[in-house]
């Protein structure tokens, strides 16, 4: 489905900051497969996931989403293929556009866009009843602006648009790291939920190890802008905390030492 | 005030109004501060003019006007969004270039049309109305219009594209649109708006001249903020209408200051540029000083 070939990037080249992001990446991703990344910080797991996205040209590598090589792609027109949630919920959706017209913006997603009106009637009971699925009660608020909304509220929303048109790639950016604890939880079941009822080929970044051992079949660990673990099938269901930082130590020959990833 | 003064100045505001909406689309929706109008106003006088001058119909030279402020406003997208020039300085670039051009449109730096047939005359002549009232009548039935139009345009999947350009470009280019391509076409539409204004204008006082453009944008953004400050922006199609009563607002009150006298002092119409400016900064500094004052 997904097929990163020796994805490299270099931020400031030949300055003093020059920073070796991702140092030939491989990752293959079967369709309906859902991968969790974890790594510390700077380890380059968001930034191969915005290489993914496209949010800026690879230094080297391709990228092959189903058949179609998009390394040439810039960021706006992968996004037919993609669907993304950010770490910030104010950076997924629209705060001066409604509800309903977030949802629509979303169901364009990839598409082209004319004169036609921009929230169509027909499209309401579609938004309502995917709405209303969240339990949130926001499917009353449709022509609320999605700036009044919680940032819980706003990152439902936000994971609703982007599966609302079904993408072939589903790319979680750190999405529950900015909530509390208790929103995070249900938007990561929400997520759970989506991706399994979907079957949708995903990769979720995420600080936390238990978030990425309890989620998903298949676990990948980044460190230093290179994959060093990756786990799957049988091992990843019966993975615990201790044998991934023992998993880590023997991969790397040194002790897992992070500032930030939580061992919770 | 006098009325003659006060059918000037809603047939002022009426005709910058456009240029108005045009600010609102470039300054609020997309939040690209676009000096491109202080030569797209006079780029609209200046084609009019000269298709009047040829013998064109005025009607018919609106249009002309009107892409020859799109071109304008895209060639400062265009700046910015592929050659990546900050907007600022895009728009400050463009307008630099159009005093030239605008010079060669013309050939020399001001046109008159006297004797030839303007909208205006045509209006006053088919309404029967005498002048002081046709010319706002016409003028705010061309901005109403284009209002309408705007609204109606932002409304669409395009247009709220292109209010997701300003709001969030991360989260729109997540959602497939080239927000290069939308600032372009905003840009495009804005300074089609601001040449169509100068057209109006050009017509009205009976020529085009090189420098009427100075202090577009500052008038502009006077006008769009006394709008929203009086009657606030609770939607778009508010914000629209507010910006275009904004206009009036701003002439009405420069009509009032021309006509004010301490002593032997009085305001000229060449102070207007400082006043405007000092509202401008009043305007944009007010609500803080609210906040301030009652916390």
């Amino acid at each position: 489905m997904l097929r990163a070939e020796g994805i490299a990037k270099t931020f400031f080249k030949g300055g003093a900051n020059e920073v070796r992001a991702l140092n030939g990446v491989n990752l293959r991703l079967d369709e309906g497969e859902f991968v969790t990344v974890i790594g510390s910080n700077g380890a380059g797991k968001s930034t191969f996931l915005n290489a993914v996205a496209g949010v800026f040209p690879v230094d080297e590598g391709r990228v092959v989403i189903g058949d179609t090589d998009v390394t040439a792609w810039p960021e706006w027109r992968r996004a037919v293929l993609i669907g993304r949630v950010f770490q910030d919920p104010s950076q997924g959706t629209c705060p001066g556009a409604t509800i309903e017209q977030n949802l629509a913006l979303a169901l364009k997603r990839g598409q082209p866009r004319g004169l036609g009106p921009g929230v169509r009637r027909r499209d309401r009971e579609l938004f309502r009843e995917r709405l209303s699925r969240l339990g949130l009660g926001l499917e009353n608020r449709l022509r609320d602006p999605a700036g009044l909304l919680s940032g819980g509220q706003r990152q439902a929303l936000t994971m609703l648009m982007s599966v609302l048109v079904r993408p072939r790639l589903l790319l979680l950016d750190e999405h529950t790291a900015a909530l509390d604890p208790k929103t995070a939880e249900k938007i990561l079941g929400l997520t759970a939920r989506l991706v399994e009822e979907l079957g949708l080929s995903t990769l979720m970044v995420t600080h936390n190890m238990r978030q990425a051992i309890g989620l998903g079949h298949r676990l990948v660990m980044f460190h230093r802008g290179e994959i060093v673990l990756d786990i799957r099938g049988e091992e990843k269901r019966n993975l615990r905390v201790e044998n991934l930082l023992t998993r880590f130590a023997e991969a790397r020959g040194e002790e897992f030492t992070s500032d930030r990833a939580l061992l919770v | 005030m006098t009325s003659y003064a006060f059918f000037g100045a809603l047939e002022q505001g009426f005709a910058f109004g456009l240029m108005v909406l045009g600010v609102y689309l470039t300054f609020r929706v997309l939040d690209f501060p676009d000096l491109t109008v202080d030569g797209s106003l006079p780029l609209g006088a200046a084609v009019s003019a000269v298709a009047i001058d040829a013998g064109m119909h005025p009607a018919l030279s609106l249009v002309l006007a009107c892409g020859a402020g799109f071109l304008a406003g895209a060639v400062t997208g265009f700046l910015n969004t592929r050659l990546r020039i900050l907007h600022l300085l895009a728009s400050i670039l463009t307008m630099i270039a159009l005093y030239s051009v605008n010079l060669r449109i013309m050939g020399r730096p001001n046109l008159t049309l006297l004797g030839k047939p303007t909208l205006v005359d045509l209006f006053t002549t088919a309404s029967g109305l005498p002048q002081y009232l046709s010319t706002p009548l016409l003028f705010g039935l061309v901005t109403a219009f284009a209002a309408v139009v705007l609204i109606w345009f932002l409304r669409t999947e395009l247009g709220l594209a292109l209010l997701a350009t300003g709001d969030n470009p991360r989260m729109i280019r997540a959602l497939g649109v080239n927000t290069g391509g939308t600032i372009i076409l905003g840009l495009g539409l804005s300074n089609a708006l601001t040449a169509m204004s100068g057209a109006l204008v050009a017509q009205n006082q009976g020529g085009a001249d090189v420098n009427m453009g100075v202090g577009t944008i500052v008038a502009g953004l006077a006008s769009v903020i006394l709008g929203e400050t009086v009657f606030g922006r609770r939607s778009v199609a508010w914000a629209v209408l507010a910006a275009i009563l904004g206009s009036l607002l701003y002439r009405l009150a420069i009509a009032l200051a021309l006509g004010l006298k301490l002593g032997s002092f009085s305001i000229t119409p060449s102070d207007l540029n400082l006043i405007t400016a000092l509202l401008v900064v009043l305007a944009l500094t007010a609500p803080r000083m609210k906040a301030k004052v009652f916390s």
